[in-house]
């Protein structure tokens, strides 16, 4: 009797699970307060968060499917599935999380010299380095590639001078990947590079900025005769927004799938609401069942596109479809779980934690990363090729 | 473990399916049957048989090319595209699956004659406006060794020049699934005057005699083959659908590109961009279920109904919207009939109420999903 190669892996993965994951980080908590960021600064919540983040990553568990010599697991997409699956199977939290796993790593393992990987990827994977991201400024938002922070030429580095901002952790981070404008004649997709920078230097500055949410989790970034070796780049000179472009398509995929509870382990949307209300009223019962019938179907198309990108059909500019949908859906979503809190869900803190946070926390979510707007110009200029 | 990709087969299928529509039922074949008044073109029916699409769910041993239910979707979606009429829906996967739950020599039979093309089928279930097959009231009592049927259907699809109906009746201890001919004594088939131009009828069923052997499957277990039958027949006019807001999309951004206003093509203007973009990427989204659904029904049937139903609401709902807005984005020019949005208008809304409509559908999901 042969056994089938991926049962043969979930077994074997169910038992490492059951071995390895602490009881402590088996509650799903995915909220501020239950994700590990890691990075040098970074203050464990508990032992069993410490332990759980150490053990993942001697296993290559924090990336599964990044290759094994960059400190992943090489899991295969069926086995990433079921990775997936027996995660959510004992409901255990994600180890680590970090905008080096979601970002950085996929432009690094596309773009980064072998020496590079083998430089930035392992730590990220331990969760010893925390990134963060410089994209926009306040001159650059939607029309990112209008970047004006400085990069000077010096030989063998570069001197920065500018200002970043909607750095998400920032003040948190230890590196940050720039973009950064090193060729001020040439057209502006043309002139920027894109450069990795320790944080932990004279001339770079952050400065959280207070949402309505309450947090401060997004900074201002000034760099000030800031100092960035010539070797750490990230592809060529000025073709840095080939390398901005890629990782953006990472940055849409993660915020589509990220909030809206859409990649495994997210709650259905009617439990959440019967949490509160026992008697849903028929308009909110109704404006809920249609979102949680979009969210399946959003889910499925995650599902979609990661199997057809790995059978090598690709769409990169699927990533602006998911990021409108997804994000609209989340707020949606999180307006639906407002109304079902009612006067509970006001309450700072109150009996239903930090509902009214992460409602407000959404609204960001369409327009981070492209906004809902660009999104659609995205599809329809490229998908379907009407003038602009 | 099942991939939400096109096999190479169905992407084959599917190229195969769109040369031989283009070339044998566009959607001017479907003007020139609505001005003839025509409902159904047997000799049609006959090529796509010859194809293997009318035998799709017949197994091979009985004449069938058995290629299942993510192929099925594949060919009605493309069906949806350029609003082909056929039985394809009714025979081919309705009937076909119904028959298939069923392993007697007769129903091997009947199963080869579907895939041959030579009997199409009709599903009488519908009785009030709304589908909802739990209500029927449609009365088949013990008479000696069979049964007599009296009662009433409605928006009995294909059932105007269907060979064979299924109909549902209630007997004694729960509902039963009869197959009778459509000629039977007493079975008064009126054809209903439909906004899509397509056949459906009204049948009044008077002392209908019905035999043992007029049952498919068991006596007051009609859902044991029924459930299946309608599973599949949602999934396919899911996809139908689905091919359906293709279709219409299609036009209309062909049409944002050569249309001029103001001196320049309308799709330059970004209020027009966004709402064809809105729309493509609610097609995209439908097209996961749809596909999903397939896979659900060849992999695990007995957990397809969520799949099902996602498919069937979503593509629905998208269909509603593709439609509305070709309509909105063509302008004046849209609302006339001598243009062909209004088809794919009226189809997708007798689309939207056949098999269930999208509160139908979404409750079977909430259902499933704690509400």
């Amino acid at each position: 009797m042969t056994v089938n190669p991926t049962e043969e892996f979930r077994a074997e993965l169910r038992a490492w699970l059951e071995e390895n994951c602490p009881e402590e980080m088996r509650d799903g908590k995915m909220t501020e307060e239950g994700i590990c960021w890691g990075g040098k600064n970074w203050k464990f919540t508990s032992e069993a968060q410490k332990v759980w983040l150490e053990r993942c990553a001697s296993k290559g568990y924090t990336v599964p499917t990044w290759p094994v010599e960059y400190g992943g697991a090489g899991l295969t997409r069926d086995q990433e599935k079921i990775f997936v699956e027996e995660m959510d199977r004992i409901n255990a939290r994600s180890p680590l999380q970090s905008f080096g796993i979601w970002m950085l790593g996929p432009a690094l393992l596309h773009f980064g010299s072998h020496e590079q990987k083998l430089h930035y990827l392992p730590p990220i994977a331990r969760g010893e380095i925390r990134w963060c991201q410089g994209y926009s400024e306040p001159g650059a938002g939607s029309d990112l590639a209008n970047v004006q922070t400085k990069g000077e030429d010096k030989g063998d580095h570069w001197l920065i001078n500018g200002q970043k901002i909607w750095t998400s952790y920032a003040d948190k981070a230890d590196w940050i990947f720039a973009l950064v404008r090193t060729d001020r004649e040439a057209p502006k997709h043309k002139g920027i590079s894109f450069l990795l920078c320790d944080m932990e230097q004279e001339g770079v500055e952050t400065r959280p900025i207070k949402m309505i949410s309450g947090i401060s989790p997004f900074c201002e970034t000034f760099f000030t005769d800031a100092v960035i070796p010539k070797e750490q780049i990230v592809g060529e000179e000025n073709k840095g927004w080939d390398v901005a472009k890629y990782l953006l398509t990472h940055e849409r995929e993660m915020i589509s799938g990220g909030g809206a509870g859409l990649s495994g382990g997210g709650r259905a949307l009617g439990a959440v609401i019967s949490d509160t209300i026992d008697d849903m009223d028929a308009i909110l019962r109704a404006d809920a069942m249609r979102c949680e019938v979009d969210a399946l179907a959003i889910g499925l198309t995650l599902e979609r596109y990661k199997d057809q990108s790995e059978a090598g059909q690709g769409a990169g500019d699927a990533s602006a479809m998911l990021k409108y949908m997804g994000t609209e859906l989340n707020k949606q979503r999180h307006e639906l779980m407002m109304s079902a809190g009612g006067s509970d869900a006001l309450e700072w803190d109150g009996p239903l934690g930090n509902r009214a946070g992460d409602w407000l926390r959404t609204k960001a979510n369409s327009i981070e990363g492209g906004t809902s707007e660009v999104m659609l110009s995205i599809v329809s200029r490229r998908v379907l090729g009407l003038p602009a | 473990m099942a991939k939400l990709v096109m096999t190479e087969e169905e992407t084959m299928l599917a190229d195969m399916a769109r040369g031989f529509l283009d070339g044998s039922a566009p959607v001017s074949k479907f003007r020139e049957m609505r001005d003839a008044g025509q409902t159904f073109d047997r000799e049609m029916w006959k090529e796509m048989a010859d194809m293997g699409w009318a035998g799709v769910l017949v197994p091979e041993d009985a004449g069938g090319s058995d290629m299942g239910f993510a192929a099925a979707n594949v060919i009605a979606q493309e069906m949806g595209k350029t609003l082909a009429v056929s039985p394809f829906i009714s025979s081919a996967v309705i009937a076909a699956t119904a028959l298939r739950q069923v392993s007697d020599a007769r129903a091997t039979e009947a199963l080869g004659r579907i895939a041959s093309g030579e009997a199409t089928y009709a599903l009488a279930v519908d009785e009030g406006i709304k589908f909802d097959p739990d209500a029927c009231q449609m009365e088949a009592s013990a008479d000696g060794n069979g049964f007599r049927l009296n009662g009433k259907k409605q928006f009995v699809v294909d059932g105007a020049l269907a060979d064979r109906l299924l109909v549902l009746a209630r007997t004694e201890n729960g509902l039963t699934l009869f197959d009778i001919p459509a000629d039977r004594a007493g079975v008064q088939r009126d054809a209903s005057n439909m906004i899509d131009a397509r056949d459906a009828a009204r049948i009044t069923f008077e002392n209908v005699e019905a035999t043992g052997d007029d049952v498919l499957g068991a006596v007051d277990q009609a859902m044991d083959v029924l459930r299946p039958a309608l599973q599949a027949g949602q999934a396919a006019l899911a996809a139908e659908m689905t091919g359906l807001s293709a279709g219409a999309f299609d036009m209309t951004v062909g049409y944002l590109k050569e249309r001029k206003q103001f001196g320049i093509e309308i799709g330059r203007f970004q209020a027009l961009q966004h709402r064809a973009a809105h729309l493509w990427c609610e097609i995209e989204v439908t097209a996961s279920a749809i596909l999903n659904a397939g896979r659900m029904l060849d992999t695990d049937p007995e957990g397809a109904e969520l799949a099902v139903s996602l498919a069937k609401a979503r593509a629905t709902d998208t269909a509603k919207l593709a439609v509305i807005e070709g309509v909105q984005m063509h302008g004046g020019i849209g609302m006339t009939d001598a243009y062909d949005m209004g088809f794919y208008m009226k189809r997708a809304r007798v689309g939207a109420e056949w098999l269930g409509d999208y509160s139908y559908h979404a409750e079977k999901i909430a259902a499933a999903r704690g509400f």
